[in-house]
């Protein structure tokens, strides 16, 4: 324990460790640009010349200083729809995450904490969402309800929470038999205290890394359901979708598949980033 | 071992049975499935008449207990789109989809598995780091965009694959990359994972003693225990490959399951939508039953 301390010299764990500096500058990066994208992008994404379609990115032959990564099929500036692009992933991955964390950690606590008769239940709803085959079913809900930002959050939301329920599920039993719990129940609280002050804050880390793991997830996961026509509706520009319109030309313009694939994988390995550099600081902690 | 089995067996059946409800409720839910059928230039009559035509008209309760006993004789009803009976429809295209899920689960094993033993092997290692990045950069990939670069990169620039179709073995070869990318981290990782636990074990120790070849050392001993967990998660992902399959199919335009949901989907097909869900959960609900059973065979600890 000492030998790490000193080795550490007071310098964070974390700000040692590369994997974290790049996932938290991507994923701040992203971040800064989703809340500030009016002010950063340089043209209207949703300005449609057709006059000039299809231009190529500046440093290419045929491209112009004035659109940095070019036009798309309908004149739009590609580099301002990537921009805008960062906001909707971001949005569909935080507010997914914060919908199927409420529901799985909910599920997943209880079935921890009383065990027997709910924790079967709890087992029997996780084993039943996980035979579910999400991506099929969002995609029916879309069909059948319209495609919306809103609806893709909710479905994302109501599918992901598999994870969080049984990460949240294990890491409470461990937690309930412990002394700290025990002395919480003979100083004659309720449950809810012990749940919300014991239980909880113990378990937060291991929550977190899920949390980073379903962002991930759900980025993805809305960027193959637009790209199927069935997730974010035009003319917003999810990066998905982008891939998606340039499909039809990808054979003589690449770049327009190349950039938006390009800036989800990105973003998407910025939050697993962050999720790994989390789970190796929670090992040296459970190793001291 | 026999009420093991059992108990298993009927957790599963009552999985089973609610993901039938959920499928049902899936397509009744949300919204007047005869309003989504005739479409949106339909008239009052014709919205009637499909009602009338398809049962719709009928309580909910009687139109799932008629589909619920027609479901479970494998009696999906018929198409609306294609004009014939669902069970068949299923039936031809599974093929082309369990090839494209082995495909993709072959080229995951004989990839994630090896790198697994070497980051192991090698722990804290350039090696083991490199290893880790692979898994990362996997996990990352969005699986539809890949299927696209690989298609203008080897189908286009290089002419070597076709770039659609299912005539041959040859169109099974991207799609089952792609499909072996989601599949890699998580099994690159649980197996190094495994080995480095099981390397530091007693009885690793004695067969080093014992002045054994180091491949029997990791292969035999090694690898035989690690592997475990493993066979539970390759059954695993070969569900998650066959659910996933939907993107990869329309992608590369695989006329297999997947496709056929996409197809239904957009069409408004729901007793094929309501079968397709039904019958990717089922493999599923027996991926993991099966995989609990080789569990059970492999470790003997696990037989409660």
């Amino acid at each position: 324990m000492s030998a790490v301390t000193v080795q550490a010299g007071g310098r964070s764990p974390l700000l040692s460790n590369w994997g974290f500096l790049l996932g938290a500058f991507i994923v701040g990066a992203c971040a800064i640009i989703a809340v500030f994208v009016q002010w950063i992008m340089p043209h209207d994404p949703f300005a449609i010349d057709l006059n000039r379609r299809l231009i190529p990115p500046s440093w290419m032959e045929g491209g112009t200083p004035l659109n940095f990564l070019g036009t798309d099929q309908l004149g739009r500036d590609y580099f301002s729809r990537l921009l805008y692009g960062t906001r909707i992933s971001m949005l569909i991955g935080v507010l997914t995450v914060i919908t199927s964390g409420l529901i799985g950690i909910t599920v997943g606590v209880l079935g921890g904490f009383y065990g027997g008769k709910i924790d079967d239940a709890v087992m029997f709803a996780i084993t039943t969402r996980l035979s579910i085959p999400a991506v099929l079913v969002a995609l029916a809900v879309a069909a059948l309800r319209g495609t919306s930002l809103t609806l893709v959050i909710l479905v994302l939301g109501l599918l992901l929470w598999d994870r969080f329920a049984v990460v949240a599920r294990s890491t409470t039993m461990q937690i309930r038999n412990l002394d700290y719990v025990a002395a919480a129940w003979c100083s004659g609280v309720s449950p809810w205290w012990v749940l919300t002050r014991e239980v909880l804050p113990n378990i937060a880390t291991h929550l977190a890394v899920v949390a980073t793991l379903e962002m991930a997830l759900a980025i993805l996961l809305e960027a193959a359901l637009s790209f199927l026509g069935l997730g974010v509706p035009a003319p917003l520009p999810s990066w998905g979708l982008m891939i998606s319109e340039a499909k039809e030309y990808m054979f003589f313009t690449p770049w327009m598949i190349i950039v938006p694939g390009a800036a989800l994988f990105v973003l998407v390995m910025g939050v697993n980033l962050l999720g790994d550099a989390l789970r190796d600081l929670m090992g040296t902690d459970l190793s001291r | 071992m026999i009420r093991f089995f059992l108990r298993r067996f009927v957790v599963a059946v009552l999985v089973a049975l609610t993901v039938l409800t959920l499928a049902f409720l899936l397509t009744r839910l949300s919204g007047d499935l005869a309003i989504s059928i005739a479409g949106p230039n339909a008239s009052q009559d014709d919205i009637d008449t499909i009602r009338r035509v398809y049962g719709l008209n009928r309580p909910l309760w009687v139109q799932f207990f008629d589909w619920l006993g027609r479901a479970v004789q494998g009696d999906f009803g018929e198409s609306y789109f294609f004009r014939d009976r669902v069970a068949k429809l299923i039936g031809e295209r599974i093929p082309i989809t369990m090839s494209l899920g082995l495909t993709g689960l072959a080229i995951a094993l004989v990839i994630g598995l090896p790198l697994g033993i070497l980051a192991a092997v090698r722990e804290g290692s350039w090696v083991d780091r490199a290893v880790s990045l692979v898994a990362l950069i996997g996990q990352a990939m969005p699986s539809f965009w890949l299927g696209l670069i690989l298609m203008i990169v080897f189908g286009l620039k290089l002419g070597w694959l076709p770039i659609s179709g299912t005539g041959s073995w040859e169109h099974y070869v991207m799609p089952g990359v792609v499909l072996a990318f989601s599949a890699i981290p998580s099994l690159t990782r649980l197996t190094r994972s495994g080995m480095i636990e099981v390397l530091a074990s007693d009885y690793i120790r004695t067969a080093r003693a014992k002045g054994l070849t180091r491949f029997s050392i990791l292969v035999k001993h090694g690898f035989r225990n690690a592997a475990i967990p493993v066979v539970s998660i390759t059954a695993v992902q070969l569900g998650f490959m066959l659910g996933g399959s939907v993107v990869i199919e329309t992608v590369f335009a695989l006329h297999g399951v997947g496709y056929l949901a996409w197809e239904s989907i957009s069409k408004n097909d729901f007793p094929v939508v309501q079968a397709v869900v039904l019958v990717l959960a089922l493999l599923y609900i027996g991926l993991t039953l099966l995989a609990d059973l080789l569990n059970a065979v492999l470790d003997p600890r696990l037989r409660t």
